[in-house]
């Protein structure tokens, strides 16, 4: 099941051979530990005109203790470079990115990261050259991604009018090792209908004081989904199928919250979970729908009867629950939904419609929740992760070829783990990314299929 | 109507049932065949503290017991805390009262947390009749222990020569009472006849242990009660489909010539399982946001003269039932459901119709009047060890929890009773309360 090619390369015989070979070197990712610096490294930071968030960034980098430069050194590397093109009015402007990014791709440290920031070309009115500007920034990033060796990643983030004082935490993200598996991805910041987003009193457990719902937590992706919240504070109510009990048990055990054995599509499954979590654990802030089933068979072969229960499990049970889990009282105002799309939905994949219809329709409920003012004013954030190939059981058993394959056919040239899925639901559930509301962010290490 | 009283009879602290955990019980020498009590026992209790949210925490006590044991489990309970995800600073103990030990430990546990002595408390049991404990043959076990003692090389060698072929043949324990020679089904036998119980009423008795189990798992009844272990998500004695004409079918397999009426169909199988009860105070329950499903109103032992006898070996708990009655101000009727253990079809039938015997009830129990019938429809109603199987141990604490919960949605104040009899002539009723 695991990477053993990526070992291998990375090895000391085996980086020889692979260099001597010319076969290519998938890169050991840089990965989060907790407590660990955001960086290694200084980082090169610059931008158009005044520039404001680079000096925010300048300012948030500099109370980590991590040394910002305006140019690049004359010898050595960088851990990252960001250049702020939000003040950008026309394309001439682009020539400030080229000039700070460029110089700094050949110092780029093993994982590095390229952070792009700009304005939301959908804020730019019917001005063409605004419009022009702000969006040629997600061609350019696109590209970047593809250029960057030795797991560096390049990211673009979006502010959009007021949301500047909410960015902090998706910078961060970016940044750190959070993100190994996030790549080539645009993220909007906006603003919140009221004050901005709260900084965690401990940054080392953003999460503390949370309860958290992850469904599908016996195993693969969601048990790692409710090891990264506990580690990160949570207290988690891990949720599967009572067939599924014997592994959930040990999860919740090891986590320490507990475990809620629950089919989720009975009727009243998003109640049963409201109520367990308000009663046993005193509230409820994060909620992540990560349960799922496949059964793929080409469309062509497909009954009624397959059809039905991947979007019952995958998308109908989700919408039931979400009524519930939406009503007043239920989720905590300020709290955060979670919800598990997947490429599969973005880009198809054959004998996949069932899943693909169920994952990207989720993808259309996240957005369509991201507009409701109601959930605006109530703080609370909807969003959608949407994994590419992950290292799982489920893709351990896929047919060799069939695995490699997709395992190289990214940016990275490797697969993601289930803890780079994990983080990005955790950073989605943090209060301060309160800003961040009806997005998706694939984990999928620029992987070639999909825009 | 169960009289309102709602103080226990044995003080005014008294121990709520929280819920609790069971893994569903399999046919001996299947799909439990290679895992042990101390297994299966560690998996019960740590499906029950992720159930509770109780990983690292240490509770009051933990007690719990098994039949067939294997001498290296004389820690048995302790050993399967050590293994569980409670805090290992858990005190634990073994109980053994044959099939009566999970209710057992639940009267044990619920008097100490009454008596303030611990608030909060793990009870029940774990039985494999595959995982048996093989013995060595008794006169090579002696022969041994004397080569061992012996002090000179030629005296050791002295004692081993007395080892004889025959010596070599293991001791496999035996299902019969040691006194009697009998098995327990052959005492059953013997009860039955007395108390003429016709086969048809003990298929029947089988056929809806099966169906009320099926419905019950159907409607998810056991969702919240029961975590799944290695491969089983259902008990596999389970039949759905089973009727009495089906069972009408069976040869009988104790008793002798046309009395016999007792077969495998109405018989509880061998079986491998566990469970566990978590007991509480109200104020350890509301500390951990738990919600009392019953209360622990109280319980009374008995025991019987069958070796003599005097009384069939599986009567015992039709002797306790009137003391008990007597201490909770209840009558027979009283109750909004009955939990009788199927040991055998046979052993309920036989209980209820000594209860409604007036000789039986003057003569033996010293009652003025017979303690009468039950309303059948509230018996066993969502199935008992008929269908779910008996691992002897786990029967106890199977029964209670699922009272508990049975009594939760019947409403505060409703009441039931359990009656559980137990090898060597011993039996346990006791009551509990809806919370």
């Amino acid at each position: 099941m695991s990477d053993t090619y990526t070992q291998f390369v990375n090895s000391p015989v085996g980086k020889q051979v692979a260099s001597r070979l010319g076969i290519p070197r998938p890169a050991s990712l840089r990965r989060y530990t907790r407590g660990g610096p955001l960086l290694d490294g200084s980082v090169v930071v610059g931008g158009y005109g005044d520039a404001p968030l680079a000096k925010r960034v300048t300012a948030m980098l500099d109370a980590e203790g991590i040394s910002t430069l305006s140019e690049v050194p004359a010898s050595g590397k960088v851990a990252a470079v960001v250049a702020d093109l939000s003040a950008a009015t026309s394309p001439e402007h682009l020539e400030t990115l080229r000039a700070v990014i460029a110089p700094a791709l050949k110092l780029l440290s093993p994982s590095g990261r390229v952070l792009v920031i700009g304005a939301s070309p959908e804020q730019a009115g019917t001005d063409p050259a605004l419009g022009a500007v702000r969006r040629s920034l997600e061609g350019i990033v696109r590209s970047i991604g593809k250029e960057l060796r030795a797991g560096a990643t390049a990211n673009l983030v979006l502010v959009e009018d007021g949301g500047e004082p909410n960015v902090d935490a998706t910078v961060r993200f970016v940044l750190s090792g959070r993100s190994a598996y996030v790549d080539a991805q645009v993220v909007s910041v906006g603003p919140l209908e009221q004050g901005v987003a709260s900084e965690p009193a401990d940054p080392a457990r953003p999460l503390a004081g949370k309860v958290a719902v992850v469904t599908g937590a016996a195993r693969g992706i969601g048990a790692s989904i409710a090891d990264v919240l506990t580690r990160d504070g949570a207290t988690v109510v891990c949720v599967d199928m009572p067939a599924a009990g014997e592994a959930l048990a040990v999860v919740a055990n090891r986590n320490g919250g507990s475990a809620l054995q629950l089919d989720v599509t009975t009727p009243d499954a998003g109640l049963r979970i409201v109520e367990h979590a308000r009663t046993r654990h005193g509230g409820l802030d994060i909620v992540v729908h990560n349960a799922a089933i496949t059964r793929d068979r080409l469309l062509a072969n497909t009954d009624a009867a397959r059809w039905h229960s991947v979007l019952e499990v995958n998308l109908l049970s989700v919408l039931r629950m979400d009524e519930a889990i939406l009503a007043p009282g239920a989720l905590d105002d300020g709290g955060h939904v979670v919800v598990l799309s997947s490429m599969s939905g973005i880009a198809g994949n054959r004998g996949q419609s069932s899943y693909a219809a169920s994952k990207a329709g989720l993808i259309g409920m996240v957005e369509a929740l991201g507009r409701d003012g109601e959930l605006r004013r109530r703080g609370i954030t909807v969003n959608a992760v949407a994994p590419g190939f992950i290292e799982t059981e489920m893709t351990g058993r896929m047919p060799f070829a069939t695995r490699e394959m997709g395992r190289r056919i990214n940016s990275l040239a490797q697969g993601g783990l289930p803890v780079d899925v994990a983080e990005t639901v955790e950073w989605f559930s943090q209060d301060a990314n309160a800003g961040v509301t009806g997005q998706v962010v694939r984990v999928c290490g620029q992987s070639m299929l999909g825009a | 109507m169960a009289p309102s009283a709602s103080a226990s009879t044995l003080g005014p602290r008294r121990a709520a049932i929280l819920g609790g955990n069971r893994i569903p019980f399999a046919r001996s020498n299947g799909a439990y065949v290679r895992a042990s009590n101390q297994d299966m026992l560690t998996a019960t209790i740590d499906g029950l503290v992720a159930r509770f949210g109780l990983a690292g925490e240490r509770v009051g006590e933990v007690a719990a017991g098994a039949v067939l044991k294997h001498s290296r489990d004389f820690n048995l309970t302790r050993e399967a805390v050590l293994g569980s995800a409670l805090d290992p600073t858990t005190p634990a103990y073994d109980v053994q009262q044959a099939c009566g030990t999970g209710l057992e430990t639940t009267v044990l546990v619920a008097n100490k947390i009454a008596l303030g002595q611990i608030d909060s408390a793990l009870a029940g049991g774990s039985d494999t009749a595959s995982d048996v404990p093989i013995a060595l043959n008794e006169d090579l076990r002696k022969t041994l222990i004397r080569a061992n003692n012996a002090k000179t090389t030629g005296a050791k060698i002295r004692a081993l020569a007395g080892v004889r072929p025959t010596h070599l043949a293991p001791e496999v324990p035996r299902n019969v009472e040691p006194r009697t020679g009998l098995s327990m089904g052959e005492h059953m036998a013997i009860t039955a006849k007395e108390w003429g119980v016709s086969r048809e009423a003990q298929d029947e008795l089988a056929a809806f242990s099966h169906q009320h189990l099926a419905a019950a798992y159907d409607r998810g009844f056991f969702d919240d009660l029961m975590t799944p272990y290695l491969g089983l998500t259902r008990d596999n004695n389970l039949r759905a489909d089973s009727t009495a004409s089906k069972l009408a079918m069976l040869a009988p397999v104790f008793g002798r010539g046309e009395g016999a009426t007792m077969t495998a169909g109405n018989s509880t199988p061998l079986t491998d399982g566990a469970s566990m009860v978590l007991l509480g105070t109200d104020e350890w329950a509301a500390a951990h946001q738990l919600t009392p499903l019953a209360y622990f109103v109280d319980g009374q032992a008995a025991a019987v003269d069958y070796v003599h006898g005097a009384e069939g070996l599986l009567m015992a708990p039709a002797y306790a039932l009137p003391v008990l009655l007597g201490r909770v101000g209840m009558s027979l009727q009283d109750f909004d459901y009955y939990e009788i253990h199927e040991a055998f079809a046979s052993t309920v039938l036989s209980t209820l119709k000594a209860w409604e015997d007036p000789d039986f009830c003057k003569g033996r129990l010293g009652l003025d009047s017979p303690l009468g019938s039950i309303d059948r429809s509230r018996l066993n109603v969502n199935g008992s060890s008929l269908a779910a199987g008996h691992p002897f141990a786990a029967t106890g604490g199977r029964i209670v929890v699922s009272l508990a919960k049975m009594l939760h949605e019947k409403g505060q104040g409703s009441r039931g009773l359990i009656s559980i009899c137990a090898a060597g002539g011993q039996g346990l009723v006791a009551v509990l309360e809806g919370a």
